[in-house]
């Protein structure tokens, strides 16, 4: 994976479960941000031109290349809107959370 | 503007890895896009040091570690120092093909920071220090710094019926970094992602110090919609209120000189951070914006 994968938090029991240092290892993900999204980019492949446009701009680093177009991970999108207000062919659009 | 020795790094060829993973950044924060792209471009094997601020703030939220390559928080202050302490290490231990980069805010940078910065300058300390521009002190709530905008409203500058905000101009900490003679040194802004990579990467290559100033819009201070910020982060560069440039060789560059700007009032009335200023007060901006430019016209090399 080209990104740290969420791990399932478990509540210290032990002095021994803690790290060392003020820190667990580096990418110790153990909460998603999917729950901020009130707004959700849907993508439209076949408009997609793989022109990675979204994938530069996208501040989360959530959306990845696929087969010479993208795809979003949508546990860590926050919902922001820059990938489709950018996407030139407009194949990204937002919809309201919930919603399809 | 060249890049030697190594494959250009674009679109297609950066790495797929993120290091810069599930933080906590507000949505469509600019500033945590200009961490992403430093991380990636400087790749693996790099030190990263974060003052407090939004972006140490966001990454480190324990038992969560959104940094996916060494980093660590510095004092508020300290982020030059800090740095100095890692290369010296770096050094000590024989390390080879490494960068040690700093990425502080613009209060870290331009105000509690800038003697430990003047000081690694001065040391000639191989190391890259870049600031984050989104113009006030974000993570405390709002306050003005020293790189606030004259005219925007913050907690600490509140527009009302005596005072429209900021009354006073950013800092130019480009020049300020400048006139130590650093080896490399230059602007840009995450609403020109590809100029700020080549400058990231150049600054990679280069052997001394070297600072980049990147702008980087932020919805929640500036109170503007999300999904805006890079349309922001590109119209401030096409107004002509950021400019795009290098310093090298005891040189200035412009990187870009429009014939024409864009128009100011749009950059403006789109932010409520400006909500409150008036024609007159614009007109002041546009008036500050065209003397810096007649300067930089008459005195640095144009491309
Ligand atoms: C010595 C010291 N003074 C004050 C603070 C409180 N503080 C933490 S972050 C911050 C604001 C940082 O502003 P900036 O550097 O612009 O970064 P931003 O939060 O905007 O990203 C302040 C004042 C501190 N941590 N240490
Ligand atoms: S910006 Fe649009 S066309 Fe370009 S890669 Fe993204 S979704 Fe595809
Ligand atoms: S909505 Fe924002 S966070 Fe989500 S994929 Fe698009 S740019 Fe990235
Ligand atoms: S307050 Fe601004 S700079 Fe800080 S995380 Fe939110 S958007 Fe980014
Ligand atoms: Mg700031």
């Amino acid at each position: 994976m080209n990104r740290p994968a969420l791990r399932k938090y478990v509540n210290p029991q032990y002095l021994s479960d803690l790290p060392e240092g003020p820190c667990y290892d580096a990418g110790h993900l153990v909460t998603v941000n999917a729950g901020w999204r009130t707004r959700k980019p849907v993508l439209d492949s076949e408009a997609c031109t793989g022109c990675y446009i979204c994938y530069m701009n996208c501040p989360e680093g959530v959306i990845f290349k696929s087969d010479g177009k993208v795809d979003i991970d949508y546990d860590f999108c926050k919902g922001c809107g820059i990938c489709g207000n950018g996407c030139p062919k407009d194949a990204i659009v937002m919809i309201r959370e919930g919603e399809a | 503007m060249s890049v030697v020795n190594k494959v250009r790094i674009n679109a297609r060829t950066i790495t797929d890895k993120e290091f810069f993973y599930g933080h906590k950044a507000c949505a469509g924060c600019g500033g945590s896009l200009a961490v992403r792209h430093i991380l990636k471009v400087l790749g693996e094997r790099t030190f990263t040091v974060l003052p407090a601020g939004c972006m140490s703030a966001v990454g480190f939220n324990f038992p969560q570690l959104c940094f996916d390559s060494n980093a660590i928080i510095s004092t508020f202050a300290g982020t030059a120092s800090m740095m100095s302490g890692i290369a010296a290490g770096a050094r000590a231990l024989g390390l080879k093909d490494y960068h040690v980069v700093g990425i502080a805010g613009d209060g870290g940078t331009a105000d509690i920071g800038l003697q430990a910065l003047s000081g690694a300058i001065d040391r000639r300390e191989k190391v890259i220090y870049i600031c984050y521009d989104n113009e006030a002190y974000m993570n405390t709530g709002i306050q003005k710094s020293g790189l606030t905008p004259f005219g925007a409203r913050t907690t600490t500058t509140p527009a009302g019926e005596n005072i429209k905000g900021t009354v006073t101009t950013k800092k130019n900490m480009f020049e300020i970094v400048a006139a130590h003679g650093i080896d490399y040194a230059a602007t840009a802004s995450v609403g020109y992602i590809q100029d700020f990579i080549n400058k990231i990467q150049k600054a990679s290559e280069v052997d001394g110090t070297s600072y980049i100033h990147v702008y980087a819009p932020c919805p929640t201070g500036w109170g503007t919609e999300t999904d805006v910020t890079i349309d922001l982060a590109k119209e401030v560069v096409d107004t002509g209120l950021w400019v795009l440039a290098e310093y090298e060789q005891g040189e200035f560059r412009l990187n870009r000189n429009p014939k024409s700007f864009a128009p100011v009032e749009n950059y403006v009335r789109r932010q409520g951070r400006f909500k409150h200023l008036e024609d007159e007060d614009i007109a002041a901006i546009v008036h500050a914006r065209d003397a810096k430019w007649e300067q930089i016209r008459n005195s640095w090399k144009l491309k």
